[in-house]
């Protein structure tokens, strides 16, 4: 560049308009970003507020009574809060070895590379269908489907609580299936993205003091995928906790107690998604209150879950 | 002090202990598999065989009836697809300027102090908040309030709880794509005296815009098919919107009318929610499968 | 791959071992090997000594790693590689379907270029691999005689139950080559041990190989000329050349291997004299 363009350059001093779009969009990005904790922190509080009334009328009776009845005026939820445990922990049982499991296979070479990258990609697109949609399908199609073997572990286990009494329909067992299959991709997804991010070296290790496909596995593959796969789980857990549609189409709404997991049963969300358009007064504000546990709880697995990441992981 | 007292064949053999639990653990893995990916074939195949089949365009088109009006016809899901798409625009249209917004903060501006760190935590305890909290959180803000105007149940109101769903999403992704821009670019923008806001603008959201993008779509998709949101906020409507005042009361949407065709005891109704199931599903999984082609054709270049 | 009969090679029955003076334990005959059909090294021969050390040298891209790497079957992790020729270790053709890969490590074990101890403690890093190895004797002691042979006992002995990580990385690397001694295989390969390590580390663990030659069979990729000179008793030259099938690609290609002596004194090919002489590489 020669000098004799040194006039031309009419914004060698910035003006106050270049400036002020400058400082504006700064100013703008950071409203946006603040915008995410003030969400989270109005749902909190307005979630909390609202169940004031409740929580000033039932305390903590609310959590161990099971009665529910808007002509009395009565507001337990019990029988609510063990569905939601019963379900999202039966489910994360089930759905742990097999998530896992069809991790590692798509990991390991045993398959053709091109068949395990359509299996993962199968997996991740269950994600992508509804959860109204599995409802649908849980309602006309599986739990017809499943009713007769669910009749025969009754039959032959009926002395065990949780298969106590006879199933009916929907109920609390085919819930818990259609969550296996809702949060069988995060856990698979996450835990074959920590599978991937061993590094190889560790592999090499093993192998090369002569171990076997599944002793590396076990002994050296899985443990420095711990954490995340960990983190996994607890996130499926958060995910099975406040599941609605597909649970409160198949769990059959219920509000009397029974531990058996073959009667209808009810779950937080599921009370909600159920009621919550035609309450009013202290049952909007049981709802509420109801709504509260069920946050706190996923709350505190989904803080457990990014702790866990951070701490568990191996160093390597 | 020796390992192996003699030395063994170095042959395969197919029948030692070793090698038994090998081929034990790899099938029991391979079944977990065929477990996992069985859900999706059924579900896939019933929507697409039993949906599939009610599907006409008297079906696209018409209005729903009144469940036990007309014992033969359920009317048509049309109201429905209208309503699922102005939901998820209204969504978008809160969402995406926020996330895109803070998402630009968090990549170009934080310098990893402690308020970004928070912010980035917030973001995903938020993306882990259940669906129907939304929902709760948007009935006692708004429709129980009528601040809107004095109108409750609306597709306002049902776009604004799912925006809350798709926020994380929106700004996870914006944040992550920027972190992946070349620092050389922002930094060679930067040094010829461009603004950070020309930079921004200019230089790095354009080379993050796939990845963004691609976050963006699968966000709506997974907004789009929630229900849980919407039930006591949309709420329901079996009528065409005619015009603009129209978003501000009751509007239907696919996944609702699913929900609440799927509880009727009518046979026509209930092959009406499969019909709308049809339609959602090949909506979403097309989102699904054109967004990730679009990452895989950006990752390959 | 040609299955060929275990060949009766120049080294006949182990019941001879004595009276033949080249006793050899792995014999490469013919070996190409290749990445997704494209040739990484081509036509190899040679014969590797027992308990001795044969180095492998050249310049970068000749596939001497890719060599090392065949001889114990850890080239079957990386998918798309398949190997032409023969390598037989005692006789007996590793690549033959009849042969388990996992035995054949188990008798060839590997230390790699970058240390790679488990994330696991100092004593379970030894004790893991000779478990699986299925030893029945003493723990405690063969923890120690391992680490004593690798030359890091002294550094190891007040925290056998601290991370392996917690050593530094020459120490690291003297831990994986005594987690390789602990199941007592018959060959040691080592990739590069040394080239992520500093020169007294290098001093060390050379001193380590020195040592080990008695009781083991050692074959050693380096980069480093001066180090092939000071520990090996063998040298293979390895070189690379234009190839016409890919563009850009070279191909690799054994130059000469003989006595370390010679190939460093009296090379017979020019290109290995150029490259000891520092002109290439």
């Amino acid at each position: 560049m020669t000098l004799e363009n040194k006039g031309k350059f009419l914004l060698k001093i910035r003006t106050t308009k270049e400036k002020f779009i400058d400082q504006g969009f700064k100013s703008f990005s950071f409203l946006m970003a603040s915008t995410v904790s003030v969400v989270l922190f109005a749902i909190i509080v307005v979630v909390f507020l609202e169940s004031l009334e409740s929580i000033n009328r039932y305390g903590l009776n609310f959590l161990t009574t099971s009665n529910w009845n808007p002509v009395t005026d009565e507001y337990g939820a019990f029988t609510a809060i063990y569905g939601t445990l019963v379900t999202s922990i039966a489910s994360l049982i089930i759905a742990i070895p097999l998530g896992v499991g069809t991790a590692i296979f798509i990991t390991e070479d045993i398959l053709p590379e091109k068949l395990r990258e359509t299996i993962g990609l199968m997996v991740e697109l269950l994600a992508a269908i509804p959860s109204v949609v599995l409802g649908l399908w849980a309602i006309f199609v599986m739990e017809p489907f499943i009713r007769p073997f669910l009749m025969i572990l009754h039959r032959f286990l009926g002395w065990i609580p949780f298969l106590s009494s006879q199933p009916i329909g929907p109920g609390i067992a085919p819930a818990i299936l259609i969550l296996v299959v809702m949060i069988l991709p995060i856990i698979t997804s996450i835990a074959r993205d920590s599978l991937n991010q061993v590094p190889n070296k560790l592999r090499e290790a093993a192998y090369g003091i002569g171990a076997t496909r599944w002793i590396a596995m076990f002994n050296v593959i899985l443990p420095a995928a711990l954490s995340g796969i960990a983190g996994g789980v607890l996130l499926g857990l958060g995910r099975a906790m406040g599941e609605t549609m597909a649970v409160t189409m198949i769990i059959g709404n219920s509000n009397s107690f029974s531990w058996s997991i073959l009667s209808p049963g009810y779950t937080i969300s599921a009370m909600l998604a159920n009621q919550f358009g035609e309450a009013d007064g202290i049952q909007v504000s049981s709802l509420m209150y109801a709504a509260f546990i069920l946050m706190i709880l996923t709350l505190i697995v989904n803080i457990l879950a990014q702790w866990v990441v951070r701490k568990l992981s191996l160093k390597y | 002090m020796k390992v192996s007292s003699s030395k063994t064949s170095l042959n395969y053999n197919r029948f030692s202990r070793r090698n038994l639990i090998e081929k034990l653990l790899s099938s029991i893995s391979g079944l977990f598999t065929i477990i996992a990916v069985l859900p999706l074939v059924l579900v896939l195949s019933y929507v697409l065989i039993k949906g599939g089949s009610q599907i006409s365009l008297s079906t696209i088109i018409l209005e729903p009836e009144p469940p036990g009006d007309d014992l033969l016809s359920a009317g048509g899901i049309g109201p429905a697809i209208i309503g699922t798409i102005i939901i998820s625009s209204i969504a978008s249209l809160i969402s995406i300027p926020i996330g895109v917004g803070g998402g630009i903060y968090l990549a170009e501006y934080s310098k990893g102090g402690s308020f970004s760190r928070f912010v980035r935590f917030g973001t995903n305890v938020l993306a882990g908040v259940p669906s129907i909290i939304a929902g709760v959180f948007i009935y006692a803000v708004i429709v129980s309030t009528k601040i809107l105007f004095g109108s409750m149940f609306s597709g306002i109101a049902g776009g604004l709880a799912l925006s809350i769903l798709m926020l994380p999403s929106v700004i996870k992704t914006t944040d992550e794509g920027l972190k992946l821009v070349p620092d050389n670019l922002r930094t060679g923008a930067l040094g010829i005296g461009a603004s950070m806001f020309t930079t921004v603008i200019r230089v790095t959201l354009p080379a993050a815009f796939r990845s963004i993008s691609t976050g963006i779509v699968l966000g709506l998709a997974r907004a789009a098919g929630e229900t849980a949101p919407l039930i006591f906020t949309a709420l329901f409507s079996r009528y065409y919107i005619t015009g603009f005042g129209d978003l501000f009361y009751e509007m239907g949407s696919l996944s609702v009318l699913i929900y609440n065709f799927a509880l009727e005891p009518y046979e026509a109704q209930n092959e009406l929610a499969w019909a709308a199931s049809f339609l959602l599903v090949v909506i979403l999984l097309m989102m699904n499968l054109f967004s990730r082609l679009i990452s895989n054709f950006a990752s390959d270049k | 791959m040609n299955k060929l009969p275990n060949n009766k090679m120049k080294n006949t029955t182990k019941n001879e071992e004595n009276l033949i003076d080249k006793d050899i334990s792995i014999s490469l005959q013919n070996i190409t090997i290749s990445y997704a059909k494209i040739d990484a090294v081509r036509n190899i021969f040679f014969d590797i000594e027992k308990n001795k050390v044969t180095s492998l040298i050249g310049p970068s891209g000749c596939g001497k790693s890719t060599v090392l790497r065949a001889l114990n079957r850890m080239n079957d992790l990386i998918s798309g590689c398949s190997i032409k020729g023969q390598i037989l270790f005692d006789g007996i053709d590793l690549y033959s379907d009849k042969i388990d890969p996992v035995e054949v490590r188990r008798r060839i074990g590997m230390v790699f270029q970058q240390p790679n101890p488990f994330p696991k403690s100092i004593y379970e890093n030894i004790a893991f691999g000779a478990r699986i190895n299925g030893f029945t004797g003493d723990f405690d002691e063969l923890v120690e005689t391992s680490l004593r042979k690798a030359a890091v006992w002294d550094e190891c002995k007040d925290k056998l139950n601290e991370s392996g990580y917690s050593l530094s990385g020459g120490q690291q690397q003297r831990l994986c080559i005594a987690r390789t001694i602990a199941i007592e295989p018959d060959v040691i390969l080592m990739d590069e041990p040394c080239s992520a390590l500093d020169p007294i580390s290098t001093i060390k663990i050379e001193e380590t190989i020195h040592e080990l030659k008695n009781n083991y069979t050692i074959v050693i990729v380096t980069h480093n000329m001066q180090q092939a000179l000071r520990v090996s008793d063998m040298t293979a030259f390895f070189n690379a050349c234009e190839t016409e099938e890919n563009e850009d690609g070279k191909v690799g290609y054994l130059v000469e291997f003989d006595k370390t002596s010679k190939i460093f004194n009296s090379p017979k090919e020019k290109a290995t004299k150029d490259y000891i002489s520092g002109k290439f590489g």
